[in-house]
């Protein structure tokens, strides 16, 4: 039999540690400390014969802790084994921390499914068309997105191996290049929040998801953006690793109708759009005028939409707990108003926001049958927020007579005078919004159509998952949960768009009546939380609201024929979660039995004994996780080795979170780095032919080094990654 | 012999999958949870321990449905190049070490310990208490299971060793399956996107 280079490796390091098991043990004067240890090289030897890790540590973990009881107390040896055994199971059993790994496993397998990648690559490709390398450059910004929504590194590479590659082999890039762009992109799933990967390591370091999905956030994105750089460099430097694509490939088709529309009303969108809507539209359907009308005055309606909900915060009361002994010092207030004029201006406001904010939410739906609303405001669209729009004074009336009826109640009378960074900031928006609507031609109207039918919806997901965590509003876990039903709903219109048309037409209707029943409870929680309510949601419209969800839950499935995809996405999280966490029952019991014997205690004595400092602790630790991810994936590392590691930074100093973050960063190399480099064998399972193995580990080559400058400057700017958490959590 | 592998695969993967369908009732679950209590301001106390139960049901039932089909996640830098005799001779010594032994273990103690629970009625420490007992009983019950399946894989090795290749599998939904992300990838739907 010839060996294999990774064979031979393998072998290689069992027999230099059975050696040095053999060498270095004392023998004579073997204690539990030894066997610790000895059990610590074993299990490494134990992984590398290829047998299911979580029952190599299972068996392992149950033995060595017979051996530690059986030396205390030999007759109650087995029992006490026996209890550990079980008891270790339990906990992972009702792991608070773990039960968010199958949520977001199902979440990225239902997105996986749902079919968009083909899309959002092509919408990313041509809205970089322009950018040096701008195939790589959209093969790593899709890779990004679709391993962060999805966390299933194997899939992301395989689906841009068959995507991606023969799209940048046909545009004539370096098969490195293109190889190493496409195996270093897809891995970045495991790193950039929401991922399994993170809630892997709060499990077993003891530390809080939340900091960590706080604290992973930049360094994801740092490592991202220097794949980006990099890759924008290398064109520029070499051209002919990245030529230029012809103009062919870089134009954005634009539907015939819009051609006669551009001819009369010229180039610009929206003044374009709403002259045809006014002075004839040609042969675009009114239904596709309103849809494009809708597109381009998305940035706007969302700008208005935050803008008032950012004023709303900042200039309300601060008394919110009105007492009725309160209400003489309303009154007074209320006299006192009108000589503010600020605040008489901004008094205005709120129910005109109100009125922006029931339009904006309850648009998708209802696609562009509001127009009415929505028209006035846009006509002077660079007015907005600084001056105030005619038609806001008479809204404002309506609250008033409520607020007398409801004795005692002086909601919102007083608003506070809002800060001048406040209104810097408003201005500096209108003139970015005013500059964009002057470059808003229709080539770009039509790329932000592309994106929003691709690119948004994931971000949207993948930021409403984040940051109800980050910020604290949902716990992981019920972020989680939301994130794998928004993965459904997002599967359901994907599919829905596959259908036939005439099929669609027959159930949007029913979509749009049961969304909007839904919608409609949610929008009134947001006005309350928002304070423009002082009632609660109802309960008959909250149970309404629920029951249309589920309604539309099991309509939908039945409709676009989602059960196959359900079936599998369900299948798959089963077999995922099942080796994660029974990885982990293995661990847990197996690290039991290592402190039992006091091997924490044995390598803690020999690496303070080193009198290492910090930086030598921190490099030899990230060497030695680097070294096991040759041979060894990423759960494996975390479950068996965080626990010897982390107890240790105490020691010096390290805060667990950081050495996370150092950690995250450092597996990556183990997708990448041969001889087991996952990312690359994918890679090469769908590869033409011609793409040899050794291409592929050439091209990861580079990014794997970005990844040891990415750690090097975490390390040199621990802000990067303990910023957003010290911010959030003092 | 054939007929009593398939029959214990059949098994452990009926049961894996009936209860994989807990993601879908823990997703929906807790979202309406999440409803109930943000938006109504109606939170229910036993939502939680009802999830953390639907979570470990769903991954103990799922562990010899997943060893089933080898989804059980493996150091493959040796073995990948061993021949299958090889491979065969290595597990069946592993299983008998490892998995036999200590999953025997944990079946015959969570016997125990869910029989320890049952006899005090044992429930959840919350307003509105939901039985624990049963949840117990998941542990004796998918031990039993993956033990089942780990003679099966045992004699699978013993079947490798003496016909030198390994004897099939059922068939399952794969996470990279290439046949279907190839046809999945060839599907035109970008180029009739625009005229919609």
């Amino acid at each position: 039999m010839r060996l294999r280079i990774e064979q031979k490796f393998g072998f290689g390091l069992m027999a230099l540690i059975l050696i040095s098991i053999a060498l270095f043990t004392p023998w004579a004067t073997l204690n539990n400390g030894h066997i610790g240890i000895i059990m610590l090289s074993l299990i490494v030897v134990a992984m590398m014969m290829g047998f299911p890790s979580a029952f190599t540590l299972t068996g392992m973990g149950v033995a060595f802790s017979w051996v530690a009881y059986h030396s205390v107390a030999p007759e109650l040896a087995v029992q006490q084994t026996l209890d550990l055994a079980v008891q270790r199971t339990y906990g992972v059993m009702t792991s608070d921390v773990l039960i968010a790994v199958p949520l977001f496993l199902f979440m990225g397998y239902l997105v996986e499914r749902a079919n968009l990648i083909k899309k959002l690559f092509h919408a990313i490709h041509i809205a970089t068309a322009r950018v040096p390398g701008s195939l790589a450059v959209a093969t790593l910004i899709t890779c990004a997105i679709f391993a962060t929504a999805t966390g299933i590194v194997g899939a992301v590479v395989t689906l841009m191996g068959l995507l991606a590659l023969p799209a940048m082999m046909r545009a004539g890039y370096d098969t490195r290049l293109s190889a190493g762009v496409i195996a270093a992109g897809g891995t970045l799933g495991i790193l950039i929040p929401p991922s399994i990967m993170l809630i892997v390591y709060s499990a077993t370091a003891g530390e809080s998801v939340v900091r960590m999905y706080a604290g992973a956030l930049f360094p994801g994105l740092l490592l991202a953006g220097l794949y980006v750089l990099y890759v924008i460099l290398m064109a520029k430097l070499k051209p002919h690793w990245a030529p230029p694509l012809n103009a062919e490939d870089r134009r954005v088709p634009i539907p015939q109708y819009l051609n006669p529309i551009m001819a009369r009303h010229g180039k610009l969108a929206l003044p374009a759009l709403l002259r045809a809507l006014f002075t004839g539209r040609g042969e675009m359907s009114r239904l596709n005028l309103f849809k494009y009308l809708l597109t381009a005055t998305l940035p706007l309606l969302v700008f208005v939409i935050i803008l008032g909900l950012a004023w709303n915060t900042l200039t309300r009361p601060k008394e919110t707990y009105d007492t009725s002994g309160l209400v003489e010092m309303g009154f007074e207030s209320t006299t006192r108003m009108p000589l503010d004029v600020d605040t008489a201006s901004g008094l205005q406001e709120p129910p005109m926001v109100e009125e922006f904010e029931a339009d904006g939410l309850q648009e998708p739906p209802m696609e562009s049958l509001q127009e009415p609303t929505l028209m006035e405001p846009l006509q002077a669209p660079t007015e907005l927020g600084v001056q105030e729009p005619p038609g806001a004074a008479p809204l404002g009336e309506p609250p008033a007579p409520a607020v007398a009826d409801a004795s005692g109640e002086q909601e919102a009378v007083e608003r506070l005078p809002v800060s001048n960074a406040f209104w810097i900031t408003t201005a500096v928006s209108v003139v970015a919004l005013t500059a964009l609507y002057l470059m808003l031609n229709f080539t770009r109207l039509e790329v932000f159509r592309m994106l929003l039918t691709s690119f948004f919806p994931l971000a949207v997901m993948i930021l409403g998952v984040l940051g109800t965590i980050v910020f604290g509003l949902a716990t992981p876990t019920e972020a989680a949960a939301i994130g794998a039903l928004g993965g459904f709903i997002l599967a359901a219109f994907y599919l829905a768009m596959e259908r036939p048309e005439a099929e669609r037409r027959r159930w949007w209707p029913s979509w749009i009546v049961l969304w909007t029943i839904f919608l409609s409870s949610i929008v009134w929680f947001i006005l309350y939380q928002a304070k423009f309510t002082t009632q609660p949601v109802p309960k008959a419209l909250g149970t309404a609201s629920m029951l249309a969800m589920m309604v539309w839950l099991v309509l939908a499935t039945w409709q676009v024929r989602l059960i196959p995809i359900l079936k599998e996405a369900v299948f798959l999280t089963a077999k995922t979660s099942a080796m994660v966490c029974w990885l982990f029952v293995g661990s847990s019991i197996y690290s039991a039995a290592f402190s039992l014997l006091g091997g924490q205690g044995m390598v803690e004595a020999w690496v303070l004994s080193l009198d290492m400092t910090t930086l030598q602790f921190l490099i030899l630790s990230q060497l030695i996780i680097f070294f096991l991810g040759w041979p060894l994936e990423w759960t494996e590392i975390i479950v068996i080795f965080m626990p010897i590691f982390v107890p240790l930074l105490a020691h010096f100093n390290v805060d667990p979170l950081f050495f996370g973050l150092l950690v995250a960063l450092n597996l990556q190399t183990s997708f990448l780095s041969p001889p087991m480099a996952p990312s690359a064998f994918y890679l090469k399972g769908v590869a033409p032919p011609n793409v040899s193995l050794a291409q592929i580990f050439l091209g990861s080559m580079p990014f794997l080094g970005l990844v040891i400058v990415s750690m090097i400057m975490l390390y040199i700017w621990p802000q990067i990654g303990l910023w957003l958490p010290t911010v959030l959590y003092k | 012999m054939h007929t009593l592998l398939m029959a214990v695969d059949r098994l452990s993967t009926f049961v894996g999958r009936l209860f994989a369908w807990s993601i879908v009732l823990l997703t929906l679950l807790i979202s309406w949870e999440v409803f109930s209590r943000y938006v109504l301001n109606h939170p229910h106390a036993w939502a939680l321990d009802a999830q953390i139960q639907l979570y470990g049901v769903l991954f103990m039932m799922a562990g010899a449905y997943t060893l089933a089909h080898q989804a059980h996640v493996r150091g493959d830098v040796l073995y990948g190049g061993f021949s299958q005799r090889v491979q065969a001779s290595i597990d069946l010594v592993l299983y008998l070490a490892f998995f036999i032994p200590s999953v025997f273990a944990l079946t015959w103690a969570g016997w125990t310990y869910a029989n320890e629970s049952l006899v005090i009625r044992e429930s959840t420490f919350s307003a509105d208490p939901l039985p624990l007992y049963p949840f117990k009983f998941v542990i004796p019950i998918a031990g039993f299971l993956l033990l089942a399946q780990g003679m099966v894989e045992i004699l699978r090795c013993v079947l490798c060793l003496r016909e030198g290749h390994w004897p099939g599998r059922l068939k399952d939904v794969e996470e990279i399956d290439i046949a279907v992300l190839k046809a999945r990838v060839g599907k035109d739907d970008v180029s009739g996107e625009a005229q919609s």
